[in-house]
């Protein structure tokens, strides 16, 4: 591994003398741009779904008569409905394309057979809207992060098979002779999505263990989306754009292996600490806790990684829309993980397990760290496969400043609610519908976060769809940046 | 210097390594476990759910009853689920071997429902608080599940299945309101739920709700 430390420099076209190198990049994102704009699009349009019946879920937790009459919007459906759009609508989509422009430019591979993606995205996403409409309609599964019926997972499977199969292709066709860590988190990502999801797909709903191994297989199955597959594709995405938007390479490489290997050994088997208190074995439970702990490991590496890169450069922040998204992600990445690890403890467990607690935290994980990372790398790619600019600034900024106070609030105010909500159920001297009514201050706060950050996905929505429309622009030769740099050379 | 081959090996042992862990290693150790046969009352326990309960069960599912609701009693002295009379006893696996799908839940926004059968016994109290949780349990956060009934004009005779709705509530004069067919298997599963029988394992773990008071007091 002579040249490994400056890996990523030497993919840079920005500090690289090389112009046959950026030649061929730019062939390379022009291969991918109508998958990109396909999966990009479809993400963007679910986003927005899941926003809705986000906003009428929560409405629905303090005020439940709003719209207490319609049963397709009851509060069991329309929750679900929001998990569902926002899990396999928007975030695997989003996924999806930033998982294939990162393996085609890492792998220096252009990308062959992108109608294999147009069909597989076509299968993903009337897969999704049918599982959608059958929850809404009465037909879910009621298997947390499962819910979708029976008659919607074969089309999904099609399109994750033809996904996975194109990726490896890719990969295999790689130029490329280094393998970028970010790689390494694409392909096994790739690889353990379909085996999680196929196993709990056999053993929840075609062949049901019995008892309560079932809720073993629900946990490992749905903490191992969390951890197996967002996570390491939204890594992946900290890994390269980090650096390229920086120019500089990633602190260290050596701290990026040990990050990896320790996520893949200590995170699958974390997820059984949803059960802490639960009528499964104790040993199992105990297993969970101990990983969870070791958790801390990965995150701690891949913290400093990631942080002391950034460090000496935080002034790029005031200029990069991208930079901007994806360090607010990497920073809730290292909160959210040692929080999740602390969580696992029995004690604080016996607090915060049945609360609002826990749906603070799973928003910080999915929104405040994957989604983010997502927002940032799309506001990255878009302009390279279009070859036009985000027309406005201002949308940019207001998009940012909306979601991230709005995930702020949201998560302070339903974890401090959540930690209430727990000691007071602990109680029994304090009726249980007190209980509930102590709860509401924090679901108004949570009400008002959501709404801002409902704001911030509609600038985001109309700037993405007015640089679909617009025709390039003559002006179009520099980035658009928050403000531009005195001095600074930008990386296109 | 390809290195593919053994990446993609770690990738594929370390989930073997948790699947086998938590998921082969249980479904073998545990995985069957079987129904016990009560000698002096010539039954087994668990007992199956009654054809209208399993029914319900469904009802249960498709509106989403589990996102507010768990159904798991944990132990005396690890939270307050005996103090608060959630049930006698702790969970355990085998309360669960004949349900088709386990329904423990993560979230408590409503009470656990493991032992409401045992706890709230009255069918016109399941109606009531289904129609309208305002009218049994002022200032819940409970959606309301009127679309389960049906509102119908009083010819001749009233049902007997009619709810009867306090005051303020009361169908317009010459209707009643009727539950449907889904809020009445509902309801017979949620009457269902009770696990009161005390397995050979739960024997062990057994406290009386005065004495695990009387005990976590000593040890303070």
């Amino acid at each position: 591994m002579a040249s490994t430390p400056n890996l990523a420099a030497s993919f840079d076209p920005a500090t690289s003398p090389d112009l046959v190198k950026r030649a061929e990049l730019s062939e390379i994102d022009a291969s991918t741009k109508a998958p990109a704009l396909f999966f990009l699009g479809s993400a963007v349009l679910w986003l927005l779904v899941g926003t809705t019946f986000a906003l009428i879920s929560s409405f629905k937790l303090h005020t439940p008569s709003f719209l207490g009459d319609i049963e397709w919007l009851t509060f069991g459906r329309a929750r679900t409905a929001h998990l569902n759009a926002v899990i396999y609508g928007w975030s695997v989509n989003a996924a999806f394309a930033v998982s294939f422009w990162l393996m085609a430019r890492l792998s220096r591979s252009v990308l062959r057979h992108s109608g294999l993606l147009m069909i597989a995205g076509a299968f993903w996403n009337i897969g999704v809207t049918v599982g959608i409409t059958g929850i809404l309609a009465g037909d879910s599964t009621s298997i947390e992060w499962l819910e979708m019926p029976f008659y919607a997972t074969p089309l999904l499977f099609v399109a994750y098979a033809l996904i996975g199969a194109w990726a490896l292709i890719t990969f295999r066709f790689g130029k490329s002779e280094h393998i970028y860590v970010s790689q390494w988190y694409l392909l096994a990502a790739l690889f353990w999505f379909p085996w999680l999801y196929s196993i709990a797909q056999i053993m929840l709903i075609l062949e049901p263990t019995r008892g309560t191994v079932q809720a073993l297989v629900n946990w490992w199955f749905a903490h191992n989306v969390l951890g197996l597959w967002f996570t390491p594709i939204g890594l992946a995405a900290v890994y390269y754009f980090l650096p390229k938007v920086l120019g500089k390479p990633i602190h260290s490489y050596y701290l990026s292996i040990l990050g990896f290997w320790s996520l893949a050994l200590f995170y699958n088997w974390a997820g059984v600490h949803h059960l802490i208190g639960g009528p499964v074995p104790a040993w199992v439970i105990s297993a969970g806790i101990a990983a969870s702990f070791m958790m801390a490991i990965p995150v701690i590496v891949t913290g400093i990684n990631h942080h002391m890169t950034m460090v000496g450069s935080f002034g790029a922040l005031k200029y990069s829309p991208t930079l901007r998204f994806i360090v607010f992600g990497a920073v809730s990445y290292t909160i959210t993980s040692l929080l999740g690890s602390l969580m696992a403890d029995r004690q604080v467990s016996e607090v915060v397990h049945f609360t609002h607690f826990t749906v603070a935290h799973a928003h910080q994980g999915m929104y405040a760290f994957f989604t983010m990372v997502m927002f940032g790398s799309i506001y990255y790619i878009l302009p390279r496969i279009l070859l036009k600019e985000w027309p406005s600034a201002m949308l940019i900024s207001l998009h940012f400043w909306t979601v991230a106070i709005g995930i702020t609030v949201y998560v302070v105010g339903l974890s401090i609610g959540g930690i209430k909500q727990g000691l007071e159920m602990n109680n029994a001297d304090i009726p249980f519908l007190r209980v509930v009514a102590n709860t509401i201050p924090y679901l108004l706060s949570r009400s008002m976060a959501g709404m801002l950050m409902t704001i911030g996905h509609l600038a985001f929505a109309v700037n993405f769809t007015w640089m679909l429309l617009r025709p390039r622009a003559s002006q179009d030769t520099a980035p658009t940046l928050f403000q531009n740099p005195p001095a600074m050379e930008v990386s296109r | 210097m390809n290195r593919a081959p053994l990446i993609f090996l770690g990738i594929f042992f370390t989930l073997a390594f948790s699947w086998t862990g938590i998921i082969l290693t249980n479904q073998l150790t545990y995985g069957k476990l079987q129904p016990i046969v009560d000698e002096t009352e010539n039954k087994s326990y668990p007992e199956a759910l009654p054809g209208l309960a399993a029914q319900g069960k469904l009802v249960y599912q498709d509106l989403g009853c589990i996102y507010c609701h768990s159904q798991q009693v944990r132990r005396p002295g690890f939270g307050a689920d005996d103090k608060r009379g959630w049930g006698d006893r702790q969970s355990v696996g085998r309360d669960y071997i004949r349900e088709g799908r386990v329904l423990l839940g993560t979230m408590r926004t409503g009470p656990d429902l493991r032992n409401i059968g045992a706890r709230q016994t009255s069918r016109d109290w399941h109606m009531l608080h289904l129609y309208d949780p305002q009218i049994t349990s002022k200032g819940s956060t409970m959606a309301p599940y009127a679309f389960l009934f049906e509102t119908r004009k009083i010819v001749g005779q009233p049902s007997p299945k009619a709810i009867k709705l306090p005051a303020p509530h009361t169908a317009a004069a010459g209707f009643e309101i009727v539950p449907t067919p889904r809020a009445e298997a509902l309801v017979a599963y949620l009457q269902s739920l009770k696990d009161t029988y005390a397995y050979p394992e739960t024997k062990n773990v057994f406290v009386e709700p005065a004495a695990a008071a009387k005990k976590t007091e000593g040890k303070k």
